[in-house]
């Protein structure tokens, strides 16, 4: 694989990642989704409604499944479009927290042909801003903010590094008590659960590294 | 699948003299509201009970429940919400009564995307059973959006105990 994780000088110039990377990234989300779905819903029983897993199959094999259709030739358009069908698709309040994250940041890099690792990572941390306002969630809540923070601020650097982050960020969530969502009404109960919000994050991002070849 | 059928139609049924081009309607525009929940048996219900808790002699205003997900399930589906503020969109103004989570969350990424529900959709921050009640009751007496709004969200003043 070619090594994308080269340092970007300017980061004004010419990027490297173009539609068929951001599109890698989806269809390698979507098959650790399907992959992982038991394991989230697993999660998600102890603390939620026990439909993460199976709520984020549906939405991101119909991801797939649209962009395979008709794919997209901007990167910025291939997370638009991810964004919008998690919103109608998945459900749950995942589909709108993951639809906002990567439709703002679709948004964010405009049509652009292709764009360089630190222009992502600033488009995902616009996006990751935006489901902090949607769901007024911090970090230390116990959601996927959690792992997205420490994500996007790690890319910067490296998408292994942030791949690292994402999971150590989900498995912090561990002995924290969950603020937000449905977790939040099983108060101290909620200690001692790993967040599925924040775990389904992780293999989101573990998929973006996947796609670069990390 | 909730559509024009599924909305109580109040004021606009009775509209029709008004002209084929509506341009002379504008004292029956309504605000219209709809109500996403969780469940589907309950956002009938509560339009249901809304609707008729309003009908006090009049024509009520366009409601339309939005609840459960398209394949019936728990959940939040953004087409039946998009269908259902399309169905009651009378020109004046939309308001959307959410109960919980993703209800509320699907409702707020939709109004923040833009292009997926009337331009004057609004999420009004209010209980759900009698924030939907002071709504309707409300629009069909001919309050504007801010009036359903503001009618809604004082549903939170009235303590119980």
């Amino acid at each position: 694989m070619p090594d994308l994780d080269l340092p970007d000088p300017d980061p004004s110039g010419p990027g490297l990642l173009d539609a068929g990377f951001l599109r890698r990234w989806m269809t390698a989300a979507a098959a650790s989704v399907d992959r992982e779905a038991d394991r989230l819903t697993a999660l998600d029983s102890a603390i939620g409604d026990a439909d993460h897993g199976s709520n984020l199959r549906r939405g991101f094999t119909a991801v797939a499944s649209e962009l395979e259709k008709e794919p997209p030739d901007t990167p910025g358009a291939v997370l638009a479009l991810a964004g919008r069908h998690l919103i109608s698709t998945v459900g749950g309040a995942s589909g709108p927290l993951y639809g906002t994250l990567l439709r703002r940041a679709g948004k964010a890099l405009g049509d652009a042909a292709a764009v360089s690792r630190q222009e992502l990572a600033d488009a995902l941390r616009a996006g990751v801003d935006a489901v902090r306002q949607l769901g007024g969630a911090a970090p230390g809540d116990k959601t996927m903010v959690d792992a997205l923070v420490p994500a996007v601020d790690a890319l910067g650097t490296s998408f292994a590094a942030a791949r690292s982050a994402a999971e150590e960020g989900a498995l912090a969530t561990t002995p924290l008590r969950a603020r937000k969502g449905r977790a939040s009404y099983l108060g101290e109960r909620s200690v001692g659960h790993q967040d599925p919000g924040a775990a389904s994050s992780a293999l989101l991002v573990a998929a973006l590294a996947e796609a670069a070849g990390e | 699948m909730y559509g024009r059928d599924g909305t109580t139609q109040g004021r606009d049924a009775t509209a029709g003299a008004g002209g084929p081009d509506g341009a002379d309607r504008t004292d029956d525009r309504t605000v219209g509201v709809v109500l996403v929940s969780h469940s589907a048996a309950v956002a009938a219900s509560v339009a249901e009970l809304a609707a008729g808790l309003a009908a006090g002699g009049g024509a009520t205003a366009p409601v339309a429940p939005a609840g459960g997900t398209a394949d019936g399930g728990l959940g939040t589906s953004s087409e039946l919400i998009a269908a259902a503020a399309a169905a009651v969109d009378r020109g004046a103004g939309v308001a959307v009564l959410a109960d919980l989570g993703s209800a509320v969350l699907t409702v707020k990424a939709l109004l923040a995307e833009g292009g997926d529900l009337p331009g004057d959709t609004r999420l009004v921050d209010a209980p759900f059973v009698e924030g939907a009640v002071a709504a309707v009751v409300t629009a069909s007496a001919g309050g504007d959006l801010a009036a359903v709004e503001a009618a809604a969200a004082q549903a939170y003043t009235y303590r119980k105990v």
